[in-house]
């Protein structure tokens, strides 16, 4: 695998039994026991993830806090110091650029994580769009270790390496400065598997030992070490959206049923004509869940028929660990989004009949 | 890896044990190792027949699906129900567990097949 990039934890994933692949131009592991025991860790206990391939961006000055409200679908103006908020950024076709956390440290510095795949894009479209308001942009992705640790057991085995009661980090809230073996990390209660957990933000030459030590803490608290591969079936079944897959520059945020990170009653931000003209006129289409009634397995990018036609695709499918079932979201016309209704996946050119059922596959065990 | 003596093999990581004119068919310890947790797998109708090299089924892992040749020309006689009903099966003994039973239809094609030793090499070519 030439030419691609390697996080600071790189040397630990053969330890723990890495496979490693190329994920969007990054060598990360998939899997290191296999998906579905790293599944079954997070839900049952917890997950250690190496998630350092997101790219991180610095706003701040003056106008920090008008530059990211025109920028993101999502209203900060509510946003206390250290609480942190999801949100899309879009085109102004209403198309998603990517979706990203905005963690808001003071109204003058905000700090913005994005997707791997999207940084180079994400941060040449903040420098476009930049234009009149007084900010400085950062991109310092490259410097930056992230760790996820996720699952109910996240808060007892962090709780070991940190000297304040972790229960003062509110969900969606961070805490800077955390010291984790003397070294300064960015702890927030975030994540992307529908669990309770943190993630964990440090300099990249620490990152190994942060690793460790929590690998330490964790050892008889069945804590595994997860990949990429259990990461996408935990967020899957939790109805969190992938870019690419539920939202892409050409499904909007309405289309993909988050209109609740969509506040279309915020004065301006980019995007906001294209999506109210959308939401006013009716949706075409959206994003429902599905349940295979026959046998297989629901890919992305298989078709989704009604009555013999086209009607979408699959965005994401998989054999459910928790549910044990096939499910799948896919992005049908309206006409046939409605629950109960019958549609049909192909896969491998056999239509299979489906079932369209709510996309609340798995509820959300966050702590509040 | 576990290879077993006396099976023949293919570059796709299907063993056959050949019983006379009839024969069982699988995916080797190799192949189920790198497709990690097996959640689906199809299996042919009985009575169907396939060409040396065609796909006869295909098996699923969390993350992907592939399909599975077959060895050598044969008419299926039986198909593994068991592994149909639990796929990790095949995750936990890949040999015990045979996908199809074949009538074969032209044994010389046998001959076209790896040894135990030539698939080891094989396999070590592709780590």
């Amino acid at each position: 695998m030439e030419n691609l990039k390697r996080t600071p934890l790189y040397e630990i994933y053969s330890k723990y039994g890495g496979k490693v692949i190329d994920f969007a131009g990054w060598e990360l592991p998939v899997q290191y026991d296999g998906i579905i025991p790293e599944h079954e860790a997070v839900r049952n206990s917890a997950g250690i993830f190496d998630v350092s391939h997101m790219g991180e961006i610095e706003v701040k000055g003056k106008e920090a806090f008008d530059f990211i409200q025109n920028l993101i679908t999502n209203d900060i103006s509510k946003l206390e110091n250290q609480q942190v908020i999801y949100s899309m950024m879009c085109y102004e076709n209403g198309g998603v650029v990517d979706d990203l956390l905005v963690y808001k440290f003071n109204d003058e510095h905000y700090f913005l994580v994005v997707n791997a795949s999207n940084v180079d894009k994400d941060f040449q479209w903040m420098v476009q769009n930049k234009k009149g308001f007084n900010v400085e942009l950062d991109n310092i992705s490259s410097n930056i270790a992230e760790i996820a640790l996720q699952g109910p057991k996240a808060q007892d085995i962090l709780q070991k390496l940190v000297d304040f009661d972790l229960s003062e980090i509110k969900f969606f809230y961070c805490k800077r400065n955390v010291k984790i073996d003397g070294v300064d990390c960015l702890v927030s209660r975030t994540g992307y598997t529908g669990e309770d957990g943190f993630e964990i933000y440090m300099d990249n030459d620490n990152a190994v030992k942060i690793w460790e030590k929590i690998m330490d803490a964790g050892k008889n608290e069945g804590l595994k070490a997860a990949g990429l591969g259990c990461r996408d079936t935990l967020r899957f079944e939790a109805n969190l959206p992938l870019y690419g897959n539920e939202i892409s520059e050409t499904i909007t945020p309405l289309e993909a049923g988050y209109g609740f990170f969509v506040k279309l009653d915020k004065e301006n931000f980019i995007g906001k004509r294209a999506l109210l003209k959308q939401k006013e006129e009716g949706l075409k289409r959206k994003i429902v869940g599905f349940e295979m009634i026959d046998k297989g397995i629901p890919r992305h990018g298989y078709d989704v028929l009604a009555n013999g036609k086209v009607t979408g695709f699959v965005t994401t499918g998989y054999f459910s660990p928790t549910l044990k079932k096939n499910i799948g979201l896919a992005i049908v016309d309206i006409e046939n989004s409605e629950l109960g209704s019958e549609v049909e996946i192909v896969i491998r050119n056999k239509p299979q009949r489906a079932k369209v059922v709510s996309r609340k596959f798995y509820t959300k065990n966050y702590k509040k | 890896m576990r290879i077993l003596e006396n099976l023949l093999y293919t570059n796709d990581h299907e063993w056959i044990r050949v019983e006379g004119n009839e024969a069982y068919i699988g995916i080797t310890d190799y192949a189920q190792h790198a497709l990690g947790d097996i959640v689906f797998v199809e299996l042919p109708e009985v009575d169907a027949q396939f060409n040396a090299g065609d796909a006869f089924g295909v098996i699923e892992s969390v993350k992907a699906a592939a399909d599975i040749y077959i060895p050598v020309s044969a008419r299926i006689i039986e198909v593994n129900e068991e592994i149909s009903d639990d796929p990790s099966l095949v995750n936990k003994d890949a040999f015990e567990n045979w996908m199809i039973k074949v009538e074969l239809l032209d044994k010389s094609e046998l001959d076209n097949l790896m040894t135990a030793k030539d698939y080891e090499e094989h396999c070590s070519k592709e780590e």
